[in-house]
């Protein structure tokens, strides 16, 4: 994981003030209940993101944001006010779709007006906008080219100026760059950043994929369920998860069953660990720990650290530029990442197949994650 | 194997228009009767388009036609928007119903709206069996057609785009108007051009709900068939043939201009 | 749609939407159906308009005399062997216009008599077939004697098969469109023979296609009056004609209205075992 690339955004100054809060948001379609009560407020340009695994109601709050479907339980308030009952044309949002949702009988530029020709704005204006947009996403000189004459990453920049051009409080974007290949999604991901920072637009941004929201979002809503499981700083959410899923989404993580034997010590199958836990554990509680693969260091000759244990190297996969061993100690299996440790240690990788290795884990590494069930 | 294939392919073909093709061949033929060539003249054509009763005949037809296209392609449209945007109670219902004229034999089609015809006849004392009568019973079936033509087109369309309209400033009508209908006037376009044809191409439900001075060019050509058949009838089928094919290449050509699929 | 809007704006929707079709649909089709039901079970008056007391008469009538059972079978038989006919004409049709490079053209082909005015087609065929027909001049200019093609069982079936063809090609042809052909590969290089591969990877393919055709052809088949009114010379009686002559010549309008329900529960019956084959879904692939 590219940590480097989210610690950018951590110190972003926000204006004040809430954008969007959500109040005991419900939704239930037949005998589903795609969103079982979220409680959220997003700031005035931040970019926020909805992050979570497919059905998780990511996307089922996004639209009752647009105002597709309507919750069945609680309040959306936009700007201060209460959206019940507010058709999606009258919202002060805009959504950018999964799948563009570009009008294929229109022109790129025909396209870009739709939302001001329905205000009614006189023509010379209108025309104005639209090149002002058109200059914001670099697609000048394809005005006229309909949509299926554009490549999937110009889609996307009209779906975005189609949106933008409308100059709404709130940008929505639902899973915009899952249909781009991975190198064009590395370069709309920075262009998004960047538009988002020029313009100050609060941006609600779904996705399924971890990588992004982390590099690109203010702040991450964990969603699994229909609930909400942690929100927070890109850099909170994945360093210290508060449940296993969070823990398990969001990259790689080994978790560990531990039994608290004093407020700051638990017994692990791997051992006797003490932690750096601010919440201290009661004696005698069953919880999880996690522990992120790149964190966990490999020694040849026993360390002077805390958090020892020996574990035998059972696999290595190596991935590029990273080697991944798998350990097995304590009856269960490790997985370890040794970007970080090339630095650290260097001749690690001399590890081999079945070698006996000493594994230290770092207590403010090892984060408590929730109750063991 | 292939070359098997490909001449007994054209052989079906070939029968498929061998029929039609003589027909053509003898509108041109100056023999009154058998079909020994005798030489090629446009009378049949010239007499046919002197009798004032086929001219009448034709207008008939049209005039259902017309009529009963654009009350059928109106009301296929809404139905087809209403069956895949809302949920209601009936709908299965409804959606069988719509089946109805697409498989029932058109004898039971014809005689059931006699009977409807006719048993409102003898309450109310009204309508007589007219042109008024044949385009109730051409919309009726032409409806079916028609909405399920559309609703096939509508199936195809992203709900996303729709959304995308409401998204950007929208009302329901203006969304309809500016996105919904010019995405699927193809289909809509299909399903009136469907129906026109069915009308022109109605013999049975048009000879049950028919009635004196609403004779359309089927009927016409179903009398002359049982009375003996004169040339002037394959120069009047020449003609509609004619027809057909032309409307069947406009409408083709719409579509591929409107529809890229 | 799942739209934010009241109860009421959907209602409004609805009514504008669905409203009027609802109510051509009930006026005209529902109702009438009904009708026929109702008349059914009536009884022929003096001038052979409907009148009381209702009974199973009708039925009883049709069902206890031979002749009309006669006739249903004739239909049926006609019917089914004239479908069976197209499907062996039309199934390799289908095969060469998807396989062939102007497949549209040859798609159009097909269609313009699928369009062209269906009385104009059977009406080629008498001339084709009458004593002074095509057929006749080209047989007698060989020398041999000319034959007695028309009104016979013969013209019948040409003409309906004639007729249908197209019925049966156009669904077939979009089954066959879907083919997926890598099928065919996988079973030959599992060790199928030519025609085993087609009968285990293409024909289960077509099936869909081969079903809704044939059920498009076999339904009018069965139902037509007017194929063995003109071409059987009044001489061959279907179920198609029994009804069109109760409520013409023989001006029963109560038993004609009978014959008409048992075409429908026949028609139902077809669609019924069809939808057992094909799921609800197939309905929608009749069209």
């Amino acid at each position: 994981m590219e940590q480097a690339l989210f610690r950018g955004r951590r110190d972003r100054k926000l204006a004040d003030g809430i954008a969007v809060r959500l109040e005991g948001i419900a939704k239930r379609f037949g005998d589903t209940l795609a969103v079982a009560g979220v409680d959220l407020d997003i700031r005035n340009g931040e970019f926020f993101s909805l992050l979570g695994p497919s059905g998780c109601g990511k996307t089922t709050l996004l639209r009752m944001i647009a105002g597709f479907d309507e919750p069945d339980e609680g309040r959306i308030l936009i700007a201060g006010q209460d959206m019940r009952g507010v058709p999606p044309y009258r919202r002060p949002v805009n959504t950018v779709f999964q799948n563009y949702a570009l009008f294929p009988h229109l022109t790129v530029e025909q396209n870009i007006a739709f939302g001001l020709r329905m205000k009614r704005m006189p023509k010379g204006q209108i025309s104005k906008r639209v090149g002002w947009a058109l200059e914001l996403v670099n697609m000048q000189g394809l005005e006229t080219r309909r949509p299926h004459q554009l490549s999937g990453g110009q889609k996307q920049r009209v779906a975005l100026a189609r949106a933008l051009v409308n100059e709404p409080e709130v940008l929505l974007l639902d899973e915009p760059l899952s249909a781009l290949d991975l190198k064009l999604r590395q370069e709309l991901r920075v262009e998004l950043m960047n538009l988002q920072e020029q313009l100050g637009i609060t941006f609600i941004f779904v996705t399924h994929d971890q990588e992004e929201a982390l590099v690109m979002s203010d702040r991450i809503a964990v969603m699994n369920r229909g609930k909400v499981e942690q929100v927070g700083p890109a850099e909170d959410v994945y360093e210290l998860p508060k449940t296993p899923f969070v823990a398990k989404f969001l990259g790689d993580s080994n978790l560990i069953p531990a039994t608290a034997l004093e407020p700051r010590r638990v017994r692990t199958p791997l051992g006797e660990f003490v932690l750096d836990e601010e919440d201290a554990l009661t004696p005698g509680q069953e919880v999880l720990l996690s522990i992120r693969p790149e964190k966990i260091r490999l020694f040849r000759d026993r360390p002077s650290l805390p958090n020892v244990f020996q574990a035998r190297v059972d696999d290595i996969i190596y991935t590029g530029s990273e080697n991944q061993y798998l350990l097995k100690a304590g009856g269960m299996t490790l997985v370890t990442d040794t970007l970080n440790q090339d630095i650290l240690e260097p001749g690690h990788d001399e590890f081999t197949y079945d070698e006996t290795v000493w594994v230290a884990m770092t207590p403010e590494k090892l984060v408590v994650v929730g109750e063991a069930r | 194997m292939k070359r098997l294939l490909a001449v007994y392919s054209w052989a079906i073909l070939a029968f498929l228009y061998l029929p039609i093709l003589v027909i053509v061949v003898l509108s041109f033929n100056k023999s009154r009767f058998g079909v020994s060539w005798t030489g090629f003249t446009l009378d049949w054509y010239a007499r046919l388009f002197a009798n004032e009763r086929v001219l009448e005949y034709l207008a008939n037809t049209l005039i259902v036609a017309v009529v009963s296209t654009a009350v059928s392609t109106v009301i296929g449209t809404l139905l087809a928007i209403g069956l895949v945007r809302y949920g209601f109670r009936l709908k299965r219902f409804l959606r069988y119903l719509l089946y109805v004229p697409v498989v029932v034999p058109d004898v039971v089609m014809g005689i059931s709206l006699l009977l409807l015809f006719d048993t409102v006849r003898d309450t109310i004392g009204w309508p007589r069996l007219s042109l008024f009568t044949i385009i109730l019973a051409h919309i009726s079936f032409q409806v079916a057609y028609v909405t399920l033509v559309v609703r096939a087109r509508l199936m195809l369309l992203d709900p996303a785009l729709e959304e995308a309209a409401r998204d950007l400033g929208a009302t329901d009508w203006r969304t309809f108007l500016e996105v919904t209908l010019p995405l699927i006037s193809p289909g809509v376009v299909s399903g009136a051009l469907l129906a026109f044809s069915l009308s022109l191409d109605d013999f049975v439900v048009t000879f049950f709900t028919s009635g004196s001075g609403s004779t359309t060019l089927p009927l016409y050509i179903y009398g002359k068939v049982k009375t003996g058949i004169t040339p002037d009838i394959h120069a009047l089928s020449t003609l509609m043939v004619g027809a057909t094919i032309l409307i069947l290449l406009l409408g083709l050509l719409f579509w591929r201009k409107g529809g890229t699929k | 749609m799942r739209e934010s809007a009241s109860p009421w704006q959907t209602l409004q929707r609805l009514l504008v939407t669905v409203g009027p079709g609802a109510f051509w649909l009930l006026v005209f089709v529902l109702v009438p159906s009904v009708l026929i039901l109702i008349a059914s079970l009536m009884s022929r008056g003096n001038f052979g308009q409907l009148v009381l007391p209702l009974g199973l008469h009708n039925y009883v009538r049709f069902f206890t005399e031979p002749l009309f059972w006669e006739i249903v079978g004739r239909s049926l038989w006609i019917g089914f062997w004239a479908t069976v006919l197209t499907v062996l004409l039309g199934y390799p049709l289908a095969f060469y216009i998807a396989g062939h490079r102007h497949k549209q053209v040859l798609l159009l082909l097909v269609i313009i008599p699928f369009f062209t005015n269906f009385l104009i087609r059977v009406y080629a065929w008498i001339v084709l077939l009458q004593r002074e027909g095509v057929v006749n001049a080209v047989i007698t200019a060989f020398g041999l004697p000319s034959a007695n093609l028309f009104p016979s069982t013969f013209a019948v079936y040409l003409a309906t098969v004639y007729t249908y063809l197209p019925f049966f090609v156009l669904p077939l042809y979009a089954a066959v469109e879907r083919i997926e052909w890598n099928q065919l590969e996988a079973a030959y290089d599992l060790g199928a023979s030519p025609v085993r591969g087609f009968w285990e990877a293409i024909l289960p393919q077509t099936l869909p296609g081969l079903l809704a055709g044939f059920l498009l052809t076999f339904i009018p088949a069965v139902g037509t009056f007017v194929i063995a009114d003109l071409l059987g010379g009044g001489k061959i009686t279907l179920i198609g004609n029994l009804i069109q002559q109760q409520f013409g010549a023989a001006q029963n309008w109560a038993f004609g209205a009978a014959v008409s329900m048992i075409l429908m529960s026949l028609v139902l019956l077809g669609l019924w075992l069809y939808a057992r084959a094909q799921g609800e879904k197939g309905l929608d692939e009749l069209v």
